[in-house]
């Protein structure tokens, strides 16, 4: 990559196109309105924005500092199970349990993250989903705290009270979707503008020359380790969310399965674009839903689609838009 | 309290020695071709069912030897196919390849033998125990270890005195040069692929005499030769074997002393190799670091 390539590739996520934002957030906004019409159910706009958090955080670490890991399920997995046991064990209070499921995963990828940093490719990658069995293997033996294979059951989440006014997130009805929602657009705010600051823009050095990013100085060790950190703790508060979402959480939430479907959902969505993940997401539940509502067989299909998305579509679906600053 | 020793040693042997032919197949894709072959344990699950499928016209010992011929003959033609296309570019891809191969290879299995699980027949000389006082130890325990160390020794016998496991060797250290020496890289990739397919297919019809088989049976070993690799070091072969035997070994024991933390310990094992000696027991510095 030249030098001039450099520099648009660091500066494009500072770059905002405001027409397609702004049509993004009508759909995200009005989903309670069109997806009925169209044969869906609210729940499964739910799964998308929480999956395509989780995703959208992977992507700081795949996608802007250019590192692979395969466990991130582990992280997101973590973020349900402490949701849910704040639930059920300590207090009612939703917000409580999306702060500790959070602090759950993200403080046991920074920890994990001290370990792995210097690792780095298919060595990295193998790590982390190794990691990533031992939080699947505790969750399933641990059967009386847990719940073991069945699941951690017998929680709900609770509506919240800001002073006079109660949000009430209890039900089915569409202010659950919009409370994820509000803390979605929170979520990728915050993680925009992170991509904005100089950590961010280090991170991008990082991915496009690291040798060269080490020789300007960048801590590149620290720097990859606060990425992972940073990517393991939006992953939990997604994770968080899937454990409210479905009053329930599963050790196959932690198992490398659904590491690989975060994976497939970033590359198929678009790993060096901001929004991809989320297009992904979309994209992979929505087929997911429909495939193994048509046939047994859904995984072939799954597995096809991994396929298919390598030989194919490598780039990903927001990959093929023509980028500004390329002509 | 001997017997119970005795007989965790031997199951830990049994385990170990399985860890070790997967994980040896892992790794030789892995150092040669740098790709982590998720569909490994599926190639396993196919040479039982190959031999599933071949015991009643050519028996046990037929098909013995010729399920993991064919596994390793698809593992070829699937490197051919398909996950040659993605050497050039991010490790990512070739993860999620092999990661979807593995999703359709295991339905496809489920879908032709059907999810419950299925029998494979021995000869009778094999199950029959060592002796009523070893009555827990049947002779096909015995076989299996024997069988794998013959694998084993083949395996580094090919890679040190054949032509081609020259080659792979010289490649898991510089592709390049030995590209540029006229050898055919891409064929290498492609035996080598083979050669570790070969390998789990043999694991495969081990297993499958010893459990059954069922669509899914190789999972449970992926993840512990993923582990043996960590802890015997990347890059190393011999790393690998040790770190087999080591985890399965860690494992049986474990099971005499405190049974619900006999899977726990392989993970324990790793981290501290991760903390102590990130390389991995036999590991180079600077390996797939």
């Amino acid at each position: 990559m030249n030098g001039a390539a450099v520099v648009a590739a660091i500066r494009r996520p500072a770059e905002t196109r405001w027409l397609p934002l702004a049509a993004l957030w009508a759909v995200l906004l009005a989903v309670p309105l069109w997806l009925p019409l169209v044969g869906g159910y609210t729940a499964l706009a739910g799964r998308v924005l929480v999956l395509g958090l989780a995703a959208i955080g992977f992507n700081l670490l795949l996608g802007f500092t250019g590192v692979m890991s395969f466990g991130h399920a582990a992280y997101f997995g973590l973020g349900a199970y402490g949701a849910g046991l704040t639930l059920r064990y300590l207090a009612a209070s939703t917000p409580l349990a999306m702060l500790l499921g959070t602090l759950l995963g993200g403080v046991a990828g920074t920890l994990f993250g001290l370990l792995i940093a210097r690792r780095r490719g298919v060595y990295f990658a193998m790590v982390t989903i190794a990691f990533g069995q031992v939080c699947y293997y505790i969750a399933y033996s641990w059967n009386d705290l847990t719940g073991g294979f069945d699941g951690l059951r017998g929680f709900r989440r609770a509506p919240i009270g800001l002073g006079p006014l109660v949000l009430d997130i209890a039900g089915d009805g569409p202010a659950f979707y919009y409370f994820l929602l509000g803390v979605f657009a929170a979520a990728v705010a915050l993680m925009g503008l992170l991509l904005r600051s100089p950590l961010g823009h280090s991170f991008i050095a990082i991915r496009e020359n690291e040798r060269r990013a080490r020789f300007l100085g960048i801590p590149v060790e620290r720097h990859i380790w606060l990425s992972f950190s940073i990517s393991c703790g939006f992953t939990a508060l997604a994770g968080s969310l899937y454990a409210l979402l479905n009053n329930f959480a599963d050790p196959l939430g932690l198992h490398y399965s659904l590491s690989g479907e975060i994976v497939i959902m970033t590359v198929m969505g678009g790993m060096r674009t901001f929004w991809g993940p989320l297009l992904g997401a979309a994209v992979f539940v929505v087929l997911q839903d429909y495939i193994s509502s048509m046939t047994t067989n859904w995984m072939s299909f799954i597995g096809l689609l991994f396929v298919v998305v390598v030989l194919f579509f490598p780039r990903g679906l927001l990959g093929f838009l023509p980028r500004r600053g390329a002509r | 309290m001997l017997q119970v020793i005795l007989y965790n040693v031997t199951n830990g042997l049994i385990i170990g020695a399985f860890y070790v032919l997967m994980a040896l197949g892992l790794s030789l894709i892995l150092n040669l071709s740098n790709v982590i072959n998720f569909a490994h344990g599926n190639f396993l699950a196919l040479g039982g069912y190959f031999a599933f499928v071949l015991t009643p016209f050519v028996g046990f010992w037929g098909a013995l030897l010729i399920s993991p011929l064919l596994a390793g003959l698809l593992g070829f033609v699937v490197e051919r196919l398909l996950i040659r296309r993605v050497y050039r570019r991010d490790p990512v891809y070739s993860l999620l390849l092999t990661f979807g191969l593995a999703f359709i290879i295991q339905d496809a299995c489920r879908y032709i033998w059907g999810p419950n699980g299925l029998p494979l027949g021995i000869p009778d000389a094999l199950s029959r125990p060592l002796s009523p006082a070893l009555f827990f130890i049947t002779w096909y325990r015995v076989f299996m270890v024997a069988i794998v160390i013959v694998a084993v020794a083949g395996l580094f016998a090919f890679l040190r005195h054949t032509r081609v496991g020259l080659r792979i060797r010289a490649g898991t250290l510089d592709l390049e040069t030995v590209s540029t020496l006229g050898v055919n890289v891409r064929l290498l990739r492609s035996i080598n692929f083979g050669v570790g397919s070969l390998l789990a297919g043999l694991s495969g019809v081990l297993a499958a005499g010893q459990i059954g088989l069922n669509p899914n049976m190789g999972d449970d070993l992926l993840m512990p030769s993923f582990i043996a690799i960590i802890v015997g070091g990347v890059g190393s072969l011999t790393g690998t074997l040790l770190g087999g035997l080591l985890i399965g070994l860690a494992g049986a024991l474990t099971t005499v002393v405190y049974p619900a933390a006999s899977e726990a310990v392989i993970y324990v094992i790793m981290a501290v190799v991760l903390l102590i000696r990130p390389r991995g027991l036999l590991g180079e510095e600077g390996m797939m670091t």
